[in-house]
């Protein structure tokens, strides 16, 4: 009997050391250290250009203004939204990070995309959704990844394997409403992030080491940072793009 | 709903109208007696009882003049209408005061330029089409593309005043259609072709393409206006105060 709960109590340990191990973030270390900033935008934004979407009464509808093309999107305290935030060197060549299962999606709702900057790791998968009823045609435009071109001339979604190899960034546009456009970061690790409506990222789980951090913006190009972290530490790195 | 063509909205619709009704006629005759024909026959020479069919070469001089007349009548129309031809599609056939628009063609759209305050075109090539910033390669260090307008999916005339069209294709073959101005032109990519028309009622119309061009091919279509000289430099003057080729109408 004793022996039967020495077995059991050696069971349950194993369980839980694997459900740790699963629910640790995909290729994150467990001590990992954080890099988190926030980018801003000095200058005046320019003012987005408006989108005539007459031809296009069902997504025309889902707006009470008169929609533009969120190409510069700043919050209130001058927080620039939409910059793709990712490790470009410094992690070890040879590391391998766990793919996650779930798909990223990407939504055309309102004919727009949604999120317009996004990250994804190689090989994971991506949910392409028209939420809009009206004929959408998504095209990637991979310069590296074989390109794709998909029509959707319902609601539905559809569902793509991979990219296979990184690249930042990977356009997408929509062959029928040539003012969309979506902007995908495919990195082969996790360590990555876009800057919500305040202009913050945060980007987890990384071993210590010494990174060149690069923010990539549709309009402003790209701002490299160096930072030094050491295990389960917080540093900061900031971004400031200028207006034009 | 118009059962017959579309209104005619251009210099050149009387002339190929008059073209199309003259077909009609002799096709419609012709399909007439052959069908009147063969209805004789059919019934004239019906199974009977007692009859036995025979078999006959039938009439070399009736097979001559059957033959003779449709390829007479057809080289007489392509002499009469050369001239017509000529003046819409000939090599040089562009009047010399022909206002300049760039129609660049995608699936599924149509992005127009035109020349802005300097009447002249910009230089494009496919190599600089930057998705976002330049849907038609403008070269921007031609100083004519500064100030070149580019608008998607809006055709803007003026009425009489002949219009040259630059036709190009980023992709796979398109066709530029105005049914009211009776003007259709394939665009092919890799060349640069030229179309030209003359409006002659100010009024809204539609471009559509006309070469099955992928799934969205129902949906490539552009609102054409013509409007009267004043009006259309207005509109000029009022999108060239905007800033150019922001990519959207």
């Amino acid at each position: 009997m004793r022996r039967l709960g020495a077995v059991a109590v050696v069971g349950a340990g194993l369980v839980v050391l694997a459900l740790a191990t699963v629910r640790r973030p995909a290729g994150a270390a467990a001590d990992g250290a954080t890099v988190t900033g926030h980018v801003k935008l000095t200058g005046k934004a320019p003012a987005n250009p408006a989108i005539d979407m007459g031809e296009e009464p069902k997504c025309k509808a889902k707006y009470t203004t008169t929609p533009t093309d969120p190409v510069v999107v700043v919050g209130k305290t001058g927080g620039l939204a939409n910059v793709f935030v990712y490790v470009k060197t410094g992690l070890p060549a040879d590391a391998k990070y766990p793919t996650p299962t779930t798909a990223v999606e990407i939504d055309q709702n309102g004919c727009l995309y949604h999120p317009r900057v996004f990250g994804v790791m190689v090989g994971q998968g991506l949910a392409i959704k028209n939420s809009d009823g009206v004929l959408h045609n998504i095209k990637a435009l991979g310069k590296k990844n074989r390109p794709f071109n998909i029509s959707q001339p319902t609601n539905m979604v559809t569902q793509r394997a991979g990219f296979t190899v990184s690249e930042v960034m990977l356009p997408f546009e929509c062959n029928v409403h040539g003012w969309m456009h979506a902007f995908a970061g495919v990195l082969p690790d996790p360590f990555f992030a876009t800057t919500g409506d305040d202009g913050t990222f945060t980007i987890k789980g990384l071993p210590a080491g010494t990174y060149t951090i690069e923010a990539w913006h549709e309009k402003y190009g790209v701002q490299t940072a160096t930072v030094t972290v050491k295990a389960g530490e917080t540093k900061p790195a900031d971004f400031t793009f200028t207006a034009k | 709903m118009n059962w017959w063509l579309p209104p005619q909205a251009s210099t050149f619709a009387p002339s190929i109208d008059l073209g199309f009704l003259v077909i009609l006629i002799i096709t419609g005759i012709t399909f007439v007696l052959v069908e009147v024909g063969l209805i004789v026959f059919v019934i004239r020479y019906r199974q009977r009882p007692g009859q036995k069919a025979h078999y006959t070469h039938g009439s070399t001089p009736a097979e001559v003049i059957w033959t003779a007349i449709p390829a007479v009548t057809m080289v007489i129309l392509g002499i009469v209408s050369n001239g017509l031809w000529v003046k819409i599609k000939g090599r040089n056939s562009v009047p010399a005061n022909a206002y300049t628009i760039g129609v660049h063609a995608k699936q599924f759209e149509w992005w127009i330029t035109y020349p802005g305050p300097d009447g002249k075109l910009g230089r494009t090539s496919t190599s600089l089409i930057q998705k976002t910033t330049n849907p038609t390669g403008l070269d921007p260090d031609d100083p004519a593309s500064k100030d070149d307008i580019v608008v998607r999916n809006q055709l803007h005339v003026p009425a009489g005043r002949p219009v040259v069209v630059y036709l190009s294709s980023e992709d796979v073959i398109h066709s530029f259609y105005v049914p009211q101005f009776r003007v259709r032109q394939d665009v092919v990519p890799g060349l640069e072709i030229k179309a030209w028309f003359e409006a002659t009622v100010p009024g809204q119309y539609e471009l559509g393409c006309s070469m099955l061009c992928g799934m969205g091919h129902y949906k490539m279509r552009a609102q054409v206006f013509v409007h009267t000289q004043a009006d259309f430099d207005a509109w000029v003057a009022q999108r060239a105060s905007q800033a150019k080729g922001e990519g959207t109408s």
